[in-house]
């Protein structure tokens, strides 16, 4: 029986099982220039056909390491295994991987053909054969009509896949990919995501993205890997990285959130008491406990906050009155920002599931916010 | 249109005069029946045909070609590698008192170039002529290889010779079967203007030659200081037509290049609207 993708993706989850061994291995790397750390003793695992996400602002270290993957780069100290085979000293030209770079990086006085050919040139593979590849890869990219063009005769797009098709051809065992999605524009962009994603799926490949757009990653990957001044903060599937961040940092990079200081109260079963700096009592789940009087936030995302004109049934327990100061409006859903008595500005969104509300919200409105227990998590300071 | 001022028409008239006034004369009289250089006689294609007959200015000339062919290509070799290690390296000790080495040439006086080069060769003994003017012109226009190729590497997107690497070329595969391709017209570009260098050099290699190589800038220079004849504007304007169609030529598939890539850059847009 056929089985569909959407099912093959929802059954992997090669992390959680202590039996699988990992792919790829970095054991605390690290990648100093001059005295700058650009990687700082990172270990990271990244399993077979897996679609991994390195996602971090510029400068956090994530293109460094996939540069050293590569072998364009290699480690101060610490050690990356692929396959079961440490990578050091294995120049980049006898490493099982390819890579699609950030600016294509196409050969500029080769057709289409022979840049999608060049990597097989190089193995010594017979010419037929090498005909009858390139072929398949045209096709894979819907580009056959273009083969004989020049780089500088086809649009961005095409050139994306021409890029693409190149880094494929070898049949690398893990495709690495730089910001791969970066120089096109948002329309095509989110199309060529869901090509990527069949892509990896149809042929059964590892992948490792760098992108510095958590929209990107949070589409593609399986897992994601959060970095910042070259360390790993987080890494874990897109939702668990969404609603439960390990971090005040992950919390804030990743999508928006509302941050409410404060000091821990008391631990209840599988709950957290928190007593804000605003004087709101807030009480989330949480499978951590944390010591009575220490300092906690709880991070709630704007979708969880609901906005009411009566006050809900469980204040003033994840409750608090305030007035409408902003309103966004941005067609699929209204963003409202909603100014508490303390001062703070709480943001909430909400869905527009019909075309028209009787009586809506407005400007300088007197409301409550709420959310729910289970609505967000509370972060160590 | 723009109307021309008298002050711009001026101007250009005195400036293309000044420039092109010196050749036209040496052309037209290369022309001149008599022997007298000074009076126009009618005009006579008679001094080309001696010129075939001057066989010490025929073998200069041959020499000329034969030292600025080989000096143009070694130097064209050594320059082109020494502004790939200028560029690429930039993080090696000593860079930049190498960088300014290898221009120096460019600035120092010929004289100075010529007489250090005599030095060094009487210094370690080897025999003057021919090949000890074709060392001394590969020394001089080597940086001026340099200067071209490394320009254009300054623009070349490193990434492609990384993408090589990555699909499995070892990296002397990847600088013929990339880098070279990439910036051959620069080092085309470099050859030429060595070539150009060494055929009309005169400083340089009076100092550096010997018994038995005499270049054609030195045969007419020592001619010339007996007298102009009519052979030397002949041979003269013989030059000038060489390097002029060089120059046309040069320009000529640059511009048809650009228009090419122009017109594929638009067909490649209008096939994306």
């Amino acid at each position: 029986m056929m089985k569909s993708l959407g099912s093959i993706r929802r059954s992997f989850a090669p992390w959680a099982d202590p039996a699988s061994k990992p792919f790829i291995s970095f054991r605390n790397v690290t990648k100093k220039f001059g005295e700058f750390i650009a990687v700082d003793d990172l270990s990271l695992d990244v399993y077979t056909r897996e679609f991994f996400a390195l996602l971090g602002a510029s400068g956090c270290g994530k293109s460094t390491l996939l540069r050293m993957l590569a072998g364009f780069e290699q480690p101060t100290s610490g050690e990356i295994i692929l396959d079961g085979q440490n990578l050091a000293g294995i120049p980049p030209y006898r490493r099982p991987v390819n890579m699609m770079f950030q600016s294509y990086a196409l050969f500029p006085h080769m057709t289409v053909e022979n840049n999608i050919a060049f990597g097989l040139k190089q193995d010594g593979m017979p010419k037929a054969d090498i005909a009858e590849r390139v072929a398949q890869m045209l096709k894979l990219v819907k580009l056959e009509k273009f083969a004989r063009r020049k780089p500088h005769q086809l649009s961005g797009g095409q050139r994306q896949r021409v890029a693409l098709a190149r880094s494929l051809a070898k049949r690398p065992k893990v495709l690495l990919l730089d910001e791969p999605l970066g120089a096109l524009d948002k329309k095509l962009r989110e199309e060529t995501q869901f090509e990527l994603m069949d892509l990896q799926q149809q042929l059964g490949l590892t992948f490792v993205v760098v992108t510095h757009d958590q929209e990107e990653a949070m589409t593609m990957a399986d897992r994601i890997a959060v970095m910042s001044h070259g360390k790993v903060i987080q890494v874990a599937t897109p939702a668990e990285i969404y609603e439960a961040p390990n971090s005040r940092f992950v919390a804030d990079f990743i999508g928006d959130v509302n941050l409410f200081d404060g000091t821990v109260a008391s631990n209840e079963n599988g709950s957290v008491r928190l007593e804000t700096t605003g004087g709101i009592p807030i009480r989330l789940a949480s499978p951590e406990r944390f010591a009575n009087g220490a300092k906690a936030a709880a991070a709630i995302r704007p979708e969880k906050i609901r906005i009411s004109r009566q006050p809900p049934a469980h204040a003033p327990i994840n409750a608090a009155e305030g007035e409408i100061w902003d309103i966004g409006y941005l067609g699929d859903m209204t963003v409202f920002h909603v100014r508490l008595k303390d001062g703070k500005v709480v943001k909430a969104s909400s869905l527009n599931a019909v075309r028209a509300v009787e009586d809506p919200l407005g400007y300088d409105q007197q409301v409550w916010i709420s959310f729910g227990e289970d609505a967000g998590v509370v972060l160590k300071d | 249109m723009e109307r021309w001022s008298r002050f711009n028409i001026a101007s250009v008239v005195l400036g293309f005069g000044f420039l092109y006034l010196p050749i036209v004369l040496l052309v037209i009289f290369s022309f001149n029946e008599s022997k007298l250089v000074t009076v126009w006689a009618g005009f006579s294609t008679k001094w080309y045909g001696e010129l075939w007959h001057n066989q010490g200015l025929l073998d200069a000339a041959w020499v000329t070609i034969r030292v600025a062919l080989i000096s143009a290509t070694c130097a064209t070799v050594l320059g082109t590698l020494a502004a790939l290690a200028l560029v690429r390296y930039t993080r090696f000790r000593g860079r930049v008192l190498f960088s300014g080495m290898v221009y120096a040439p460019l600035v120092m006086p010929e004289v100075i170039t010529g007489l250090s080069l005599l030095l060094l060769f009487v210094a370690i003994g080897l025999d003057r002529g021919f090949w000890t003017i074709t060392l001394a012109h590969i020394t001089f226009t080597m940086c001026f290889v340099a200067v071209v190729v490394q320009s254009r590497l300054l623009s070349f997107d490193q990434s492609i010779e990384e993408a090589a690497l990555d699909l499995g070329a070892t990296p002397v595969r990847t600088f013929f079967a990339i880098t070279l391709p990439v910036i051959a017209p620069a080092v085309f570009s470099g050859w030429v203007l060595a070539f150009t260098l060494s055929l009309d050099d005169l400083v340089i290699a009076s100092f550096t030659t010997g018994p038995g190589a005499t270049t054609l800038p030195m045969k007419i220079y020592s001619q010339v200081r007996l007298g102009v004849t009519p052979e030397i504007n002949a041979i003269c304007t013989i030059l000038i037509g060489i390097v002029a169609v060089g120059v046309l030529i040069a320009s000529i598939v640059t511009k048809r290049r650009e228009a090419q890539r122009e017109r594929d850059e638009r067909a490649a847009f209008a096939a994306i609207g």
